[in-house]
Order: C-alpha cells, then sequence, then structure tokens
C-alpha cells in the first residue's frame, strides 16, 4: 500500500510540474514572445487578443501568483483559453475532436510494438549466440536510429508515392459516408503506414530492454538449477526466464513511453493524421499558444497516467513490490 | 585506470566499428571546406576574371603645403579594368549526377555540399549538448549521491519527475516560444529537456560506490570530499559518464533534427536537420525527389548507430553476463 501511494503521490506532483511548467514557460522567456505576437496580429477580434493577453499576463494590474490562482483554477474547470487558429472555439473543443485518432493511432501501436517487441526480445536472448539473434539486434539498433518522422517519410515515398499501394495521409477516405464497413476498412487503411512506423521504429527499445532483463536472468542460478534437473526448456524459457524479465521490462516500458508518444506525434506530423500530434504542428505554425499548451499538457497528463498505470501492474505482478513496500 | 578502460573499449569489435563511423563524420566536419564542392547555399557558381586593366593618365590635381624644402602632390589616375563574368547554374530539382554526387534542391543548391556542411552544425551541436547535458547530470548526481539527505531526495524527487514527463512536447513548447533562433538556444533546450535520464542512472552508481569498503575507508580516514569524489568515485564511474555522454549526444542529434525538421530550428543555417526541414517543404517527397531527404537521414542513423555500438560495447565491458561465452 506505501508504493501505492507513492506512486499517487509522485503522479499528483507530476500532473502539478507540468501544469506549473506550462504557466511559467511563456512568462519566463526572454524577448517577450507574447507581445511580440501581438504585435505582429492584425485583424483579428479585440475578444481574441484580450484572451491571449489574460493568457499570457500582459498589461494586467494582477500580481503573478494571482493569476497562477486562477490559471490552477481554469485548469481544474478543464477551461484551457480559446483557440486563436480556429477562434472563437474553445482548446478543450478542439482538442475532443484529435484525442480519439491519436490515443487509436498511437496507443494501439505502442502495444502492439511492445508486445512484438518483446517475444523478439525473449527469442533473440534464448540464442543470443546465433548470428540471426546478433543480426536482429543489429538490424534494430540500425533502424532505431533514423528518426521517426524519417521513416515516416521513406513509408510515404515507397508504399504511397513509388507504389501507390496506400493512401498517402489523413485517417480516412473523404469520398465515402462515415459509416459501416467501407469506412471501417479505410480508417484501417489509412492507419497501417502510420502504425508501422511507429512499431517499426519503437519495437527496437523493447527488443533491447527485453534481451538485455532476459540474458541477466538466463545467468541466474535457479536457472542452471532448472537446467541441471532436466526441466523442458520451453518451460524453463517461458515460465522461468521470460516471466521474470517481463517485470524490468515493463518498468522500461513505462519509462521509455514519453519518448515513443513524441515519435508518434511527429508521425502525425509527417502524415497528416488529424490527431494531437498534428494539431500540435498546426498550432505552431499558427502562433496558437493555448492549443499548443494545452496539447502539452494533455500529453503529460496521458504519458503520466499511462506511467502509473504500468507501476500499479508491476505492483499487482511483482510480490516483491506487493509485499516489501520497496 | 583510463587507459585500462580505453583498451577494453577498443578491442570491443562494436566499440571499434561505433568509433570508426563517429571518427568518419568528426573527419567530414573538420575538412567540410576542403570536401564540399560548393557553396550550401549557392545555386550557381560565378567566376569573376580581370581580362584587361587599361590606366588613364595621371592628372596632377593639386599642389600642397609646398615650401622651399617640402612637396606634396596628390595624383589621381583613371584605371579601367574589364571582367568576364561567368554563371554557371546549377540544374533544378536534378537527380545525383557526376557533378552533384546528392543531386540538387528544388531551386538548385548542391545537396551533397549541404550534407558535408551540415555534418559540422549537426555534430556540434550534439557533441556540445551531450557533454553539457553529461556535465549536468553528472554534477546533479554527485551532489544529490554523495551528499544525501534532503538535498538528495528534492533532486530525486525532480529526477523522477522530469524522467516522465514527455520530453518532446516540452522541448516542443519551449523552442516555440524563443524568440532568438540561433545554435545557442537550441543546445540549451535540448540540454534542459535530457538531463533526467543520465542524472538518475549516475546516481544510483555514486550511491552505490558510496557504499563500498574503499570510499568508506577514505571518509573514515578523514580524506576531503574533493578527493573522494574526484580521485576515487569518478574514474569508478568512466564507463558510465561515457555511455551517459553517447546517450545524450544521440539525442540531442535527433532532437536537433526534430525541432529543424517541423521549424522551429533556425532554419537558415545548414544542418541536416535543416535539410530535411526544407526537403519536406518544398514537397520533395511527392515530386519523388528520394535525393534530397534519404541522405540526411541515413547520416543520422549511422551516427545514432555509432553511438548505440559504443553503448552496446560499455554495457558488455560493465556488465559480463551479456559478453557472449
Amino acid at each position: 500500500m506505501k508504493y501505492f501511494a507513492r506512486k499517487i503521490g509522485l503522479l499528483l506532483f507530476a500532473l502539478f510540474v507540468a501544469v506549473t511548467l506550462n504557466f511559467f514557460i511563456p512568462r519566463m522567456m526572454p524577448g517577450d514572445p507574447a507581445s511580440d505576437l501581438i504585435d505582429k496580429m492584425q485583424g483579428v477580434p479585440p475578444e481574441a487578443l484580450e484572451s491571449i493577453k489574460v493568457a499570457f499576463g500582459i498589461n494586467t494590474e494582477d500580481p503573478i501568483i494571482n493569476q497562477y490562482g486562477k490559471y490552477l483554477l481554469n485548469i481544474l474547470k478543464g477551461d484551457f483559453g480559446i483557440s486563436l487558429s480556429r477562434f472563437p472555439t474553445p482548446v478543450s473543443d478542439v482538442l475532443k475532436v484529435a484525442i480519439p485518432w491519436t490515443l487509436g493511432l498511437i496507443g494501439l501501436s505502442t502495444i502492439i510494438s511492445f508486445l512484438i517487441g518483446t517475444v523478439i526480445g525473449i527469442g533473440c536472448a534464448w540464442n543470443r549466440n546465433k548470428s540471426a539473434a546478433t543480426f536482429t539486434v543489429g538490424f534494430f539498433i540500425f533502424i532505431r536510429s533514423f528518426p521517426y518522422f524519417w521513416l515516416g517519410l521513406l513509408f510515404i515515398y515507397l508504399f504511397a508515392f513509388k507504389m501507390p499501394v496506400l493512401p498517402i495521409g489523413g485517417s480516412y477516405s473523404p469520398y465515402i459516408p462515415k459509416e459501416g464497413l467501407d469506412y471501417f476498412i479505410s480508417v484501417i487503411k489509412h492507419a497501417i503506414l502510420p502504425a508501422s512506423t511507429i512499431i517499426i521504429s519503437s519495437m527496437g527499445a523493447w527488443i533491447l530492454t527485453m534481451r538485455n532483463n532476459m540474458i541477466n536472468v538466463l545467468a541466474e542460478d535457479y536457472i542452471t538449477v532448472a537446467l541441471a534437473k532436466g526441466l523442458p526448456l520451453k518451460r524453463i524459457k517461458g515460465l522461468y526466464a521470460a516471466k521474470n524479465a517481463m517485470l524490468p521490462s515493463i518498468t522500461g516500458f513505462a519509462m521509455s513511453l514519453g519518448f515513443v508518444v513524441g515519435g508518434g506525434l511527429l508521425t502525425e506530423m509527417v502524415f497528416g493524421y488529424p490527431g494531437v500530434g498534428l494539431m500540435l504542428f498546426q498550432a505552431i505554425q499558427a502562433k496558437d499558444y493555448a492549443l499548443m499548451q494545452a496539447i502539452f499538457l494533455f500529453i503529460s497528463a496521458a504519458v503520466l497516467i499511462a506511467n502509473f498505470i504500468a507501476d500499479v501492474a508491476i505492483m499487482l505482478l511483482d510480490p516483491r513490490v506487493r509485499d516489501g513496500g520497496k | 585506470m583510463l587507459g585500462d578502460v580505453f583498451k577494453l573499449f577498443i578491442e570491443n569489435k562494436k566499440a571499434a566499428l561505433g568509433l570508426c563511423i563517429l571518427l568518419f563524420f568528426i573527419t567530414v566536419a573538420i575538412l567540410a571546406p576542403v570536401i564540399a564542392p560548393y557553396d550550401p547555399k549557392a545555386n550557381k557558381i560565378e567566376t569573376i576574371e580581370v581580362i584587361e586593366t587599361e590606366r588613364g593618365r595621371n592628372i596632377t590635381v593639386e599642389r600642397e603645403n609646398s615650401d622651399e624644402f617640402n612637396e606634396k602632390r596628390i595624383y589621381s589616375q583613371t584605371v579601367t579594368t574589364t571582367y568576364e563574368k561567368n554563371t554557371k547554374k546549377f540544374p533544378l530539382n536534378s537527380p545525383p549526377t557526376s557533378e552533384h554526387f546528392f543531386g540538387t534542391a528544388h531551386s538548385g543548391q548542391d545537396l551533397f555540399s549541404q550534407v558535408i556542411w551540415g555534418t559540422r552544425i549537426t555534430l556540434m551541436v550534439g557533441l556540445v549538448t551531450g557533454l553539457f547535458t553529461t556535465i549536468l547530470a553528472l554534477t546533479l548526481a554527485l551532489v544529490s549521491g554523495y551528499f544525501g539527505g534532503i538535498v538528495d531526495d528534492i533532486i530525486s524527487l525532480f529526477t523522477n519527475v522530469f524522467l516522465v514527463i514527455p520530453s518532446l512536447p516540452l522541448m516542443i513548447v519551449i523552442a516555440a516560444y524563443i524568440t532568438v533562433k540561433g545554435v545557442f538556444p537550441i543546445v540549451l533546450i535540448l540540454a534542459l529537456t535530457s538531463w533526467p535520464w543520465p542524472t538518475r542512472l549516475l546516481r544510483s552508481q555514486v550511491v552505490s560506490l558510496k557504499n563500498r569498503d574503499f570510499i568508506r575507508v577514505s571518509k573514515s580516514l578523514g580524506e576531503k570530499h574533493s578527493y573522494i569524489i574526484f580521485r576515487e568515485m569518478l574514474p569508478n564511474m568512466i564507463s558510465l559518464v561515457m555511455a551517459s555522454f553517447f546517450q545524450s549526444t544521440m539525442g540531442a542529434i535527433m532532437g536537433e533534427a526534430t525541432l529543424e525538421f517541423i521549424g522551429l530550428g533556425n532554419v537558415s543555417i545548414v544542418s541536416w536537420g535543416t535539410v530535411l526541414y526544407w526537403a519536406q517543404t518544398n514537397g520533395a517527397l511527392l515530386s519523388g525527389a528520394w535525393w534530397w531527404f534519404l541522405p540526411p537521414g541515413i547520416c543520422i542513423a549511422l551516427i545514432g548507430t555509432s553511438f548505440a555500438l559504443m553503448n552496446f560495447a560499455i554495457d558488455e565491458i560493465s556488465n559480463p553476463k551479456l559478453r557472449k561465452r
């Protein structure tokens, strides 16, 4: 229970830090970007200008601590301000449209990638003296070194331009009704390339983590004993080694999640996939700071919560953590 | 001590290969002016030659300050010079040829020269950021791990928090607010968002070293903190510090390319990230200009692989279980 309480505490504190960073970053930047922005804006409705001024704390008599208080209160109410590029839509409404796409694409791809990567990692560790295993590990080290967005570009070039078998971008075909099997197939087709990008580029990390954990476990005495006893190899591999090696792998999964999600966002940008990542890209280009910051908060919250879930999973799976409060 | 680590490192095949790749790119970066055939930003070569110079007559203009002994005259002369200017425009959007190894961009710039010059900025940003991050992380790790107490609690708490806050969105938000576009802000942003990993890694090593016998003996003998830290702990942390440095540098190169690709860097400099940015902005992909975006990505991956290989080697050296038996 102590472990659980500590993890909840860490989650809440991390959320608080993210929210606070979000408040202070625009206020701490040199060169006063907000005034700069306002100077550049022409033809913007005065209400929009006013909302920006409030958001950045320009020309207000309010001491910063009061601004901070109001900001926190608004966040708790789910009020993230008004999107500048889609004025006068509130940021939260803009986000709502994008979130399902991102959860579907990045969420599913990450899980698939983790599962496949773990299985390959187990195989690579078990057969670590075979050249196929060495080659696989080397191959994925190389693949992992490519920037996500670049692999996305390559996939678009190969499979949407050279051999136009898959759609080039977007998340569904605009020419068919948004219902039924056809729509479903179109959504799947549009997701294949971006999902493959995320899966292939993140898989290397899981393979390496799992492989190293597994090799560490395989060197343990109880594995030697199990081998000496003549237990079936399959049993040793699955039940004795892989199961124990999974635990640190899940921790590793939680730790690397932020990185993978970052890569996923870039993938969305490259493929024009209408999720949070593409929205972030559009917000940057339109200098829609309110939207950009809400996206930062959303992504941070999502990653922090996913992390927390992984921590709870560890607690349930690992008796040492569960009982020892370690 | 250092020599031993280095020898072990070089004897490892993976490390040697990684080091070779890295040295190759460092050489390219240093020799960029020699290797690159053209100016990376130019889309033509202009040569200007003097054909003929014709001097006019000397004309005395005035006489000044003259007395019996001194005389000063000012002359002026007209010179007519004839120049020949040859402009050779590069082909636009051309696939690789013997004159342009990596082809040319949309508006004619030589992409081979861009990739060569880009190596400089990319490597410099990567290495400087890597160094900066490692020093920052090492300092935090030593302060929190060695001295412990409340400082340790605070540093560890923030390390754990920043470890899970996704760094790319954070980087993007900070970069979007920065109005000064240069190389230095990028280094700063990258370092400020990538310190938690190495800090955590190094701190756990400091804590484990602190409880070893030889450090305890030194402490009870009353050695100075500085002596214990710099002479007894640091030498034992070399491999981990190196691993942190490699990882941070690799992360920085990726991060820089990413920021530049989405247009948050300084797009007027030539680096691998900006080459990709311009390729994307000018629709290289959909005009089939594979030569525009392929080389920078492959270079990034090669550098990344080189650091990954060296990191892997360090893992193997310090963790004998991972070695082949």
